[in-house]
């Protein structure tokens, strides 16, 4: 599952690290770290963190893989 | 196209192209979708791969956080578009409204999209810049690159330019152990973004993490030995590191060359739209069927005198990207005008840097907020009598708030006293930027007037 942050937005409330350590992280006092590619066991968590963000910075795939990502090494 | 119906021909049937598949191309591309657009939908991209975030190429990546291959961007919609990806245009036809491909084919548009970009500039010597272990960092496949590298723990790093890009990965370095040893022609990193106050305190946070910082130095040439890598950079002060591995921090260049000869106006400095994304052709004529987005535009901005901004920044890709697509199937009378406060952010050694307006265009700072030794402050800019842009060094839910300031015109220096109470009282100070004429690493922010002789933006490389 694919993820982006909007790190205008972001206001390093830290919602996201409490509710889906696996995926967000926050480096130093208010930068976040986050893995743009989560594990597909992360995503009941992955929605709750998106929804409880403040500032709803963070977007997460609507749709599954897209086909151009087949001829893709990945 | 008033009421003949042309523009609803164009939303059922018609041919889009999207040239350049990144941020700013998908996100148009979505919103084309999003907005009723049925007709068929072509993404050219020049790299192999599908739509991925840059931010963490020099972050997440570099760190091992993630790897370059698992940065592709999420899909907000399906898109039921042709991909023609790791082929570049190579050129335009505006009269038959087709672009080249590199693989010879042609495709046919009723409107474009250009969002092309821009590219790591790379060291001048040809012959240098080639050596084993000499990198940029722009795309997927220079981070991944430059990721197995330092996985083989290099003795040392040396990066050429504190910008933000050259700053991050002296960062990223240091987190990982690694000695680094960074060289900047200015008097000290992020000076072309932010000014020489904020620089200084940019500088302290760099060799506080064990940096070799030099300033007011310039790259002669780079060394390598007799099996093609690298070995040692030779510095104007006469000096000399060893080093195994190189990085070359020198900003971008736009990726207009393939339209040189197409009539548009195109060229080293973007391509030039108005505020609804239309691009100019050469003869000063905005065009009606190709749109632009992205860091390889340059359009008017009302809030700043409605000079032309050519904004390298995440979000202004994204903002603009959904104007364009807006105004492609829109009606003259309800085109929007593509009006983004520019902001970006970084984050280094720790801290989280984000600004909101033009610092550059700042000729005085306040430190409002905070305080430089902390490390911790809202740095407030000021040009003419206005409040022109805002940085925070981890204080960043302040921002919205200088936003404000900003698209409201605030007087500078701005009169809140009980924001914060601070013992220096609210004096502002020269924002300490290099004189614009002469040449620096590549500024993050490019203003230019209408003229084009107006500022030079010939790049001197550092020998």
């Amino acid at each position: 599952m694919r993820l982006v942050v909007d790190l205008n937005r972001c206001q390093g409330y830290a919602q996201c690290a409490f509710l889906a350590p696996e995926v967000f992280a926050m480096h130093g006092e208010e930068a976040l770290l986050y893995h743009p590619e989560a594990d597909a066991a992360q995503r009941e968590k992955l929605a709750q963190a998106a929804a409880a963000c403040p500032v709803q910075a963070i977007l997460v795939d609507a749709v599954d893989a897209p086909p151009e990502a087949v001829s893709d090494e990945r | 196209m008033n009421g003949d119906g042309s523009l609803e021909r164009l939303r059922r049937e018609g041919r889009i192209v999207v040239v350049g598949a990144s941020l700013a191309g998908l996100r148009a591309a979505e919103t084309l979708r999003e907005k009723g657009f049925a007709g068929s939908l072509t993404m050219v991209g020049d790299e192999p791969h599908e739509p991925y975030d840059r931010p963490p190429l020099s972050k997440q990546v570099l760190l091992g956080v993630t790897t370059a291959d698992r940065t592709a961007l999420p899909r907000r919609r399906d898109l039921d578009a042709t991909w023609r990806l790791g082929v570049a245009a190579t050129g335009l036809d505006m009269a038959a409204r087709r672009v080249r491909l590199a693989d010879g084919d042609e495709v046919p548009y009723d409107r474009l999209l250009i969002a092309t970009g821009v590219r790591a500039r790379p060291w001048p010597r040809p012959d240098e810049a080639e050596l084993d272990g000499v990198f940029v960092l722009r795309t997927r496949d220079d981070s991944a690159a430059l990721t197995r590298r330092l996985a083989d723990g290099p003795r040392r790093v040396f990066v050429i330019g504190a910008g933000f890009t050259g700053s991050e990965i002296a960062s990223a370095c240091r987190e990982r152990g690694i000695a680094v040893t960074v060289a900047e022609r200015a008097a000290a990193p992020l000076v072309g973004a932010l000014g020489g106050v904020v620089g200084a305190v940019a500088a302290e946070l760099q060799r506080e993490h064990g940096v070799d910082l030099r300033c007011a130095v310039m790259v002669t040439a780079l060394e390598g030995d007799a099996a093609g890598r690298v070995r040692a950079a030779h510095l104007s002060d006469g000096s000399t590191v060893e080093t195994d591995v190189v990085v070359v921090s020198l900003g971008a260049t736009r990726n207009t060359e393939w339209l040189a000869g197409s009539g548009l106006g195109a060229g080293p400095r973007g391509i030039a739209c108005d505020a609804g994304c239309r691009a100019f052709d050469i003869r000063g004529i905005v065009t009606d069927d190709i749109y632009v987005a992205g860091d390889v535009a340059r359009s008017p901005h009302p809030l700043f005198g409605y000079q032309f901004l050519s904004l390298e920044h995440w979000g202004n890709a994204v903002c603009q990207a959904e104007i364009a697509a807006h105004n492609m199937l829109s009606e003259s009378a309800d085109r929007l005008p593509h009006m983004w406060v520019p902001a970006f952010w970084s984050s280094q050694f720790g801290v989280n840097i984000k600004s909101v307006g033009v610092p550059s265009m700042g000729t005085e700072i306040l430190v409002a907020q905070g305080s430089l030794t902390d490390r911790r402050f809202v740095g407030v800019y000021g040009y003419q009598g206005r409040v022109i842009g805002a940085v925070a060094f981890d204080h960043a839910r302040w921002l919205p708030f200088y936003q404000h300031l900003i698209e409201t015109t605030a007087p500078f220096p701005p009169p809140f006293p009980l924001v914060d109470r601070r013992p220096d009282g609210q004096r502002p100070i020269d924002a300490d930027f290099p004189d614009p004429s002469l040449p620096t690493h590549g500024p993050t922010v490019t203003l230019s007037g209408y003229s084009p002789a107006d500022r030079r933006m010939t790049f001197t490389p550092a020998h």
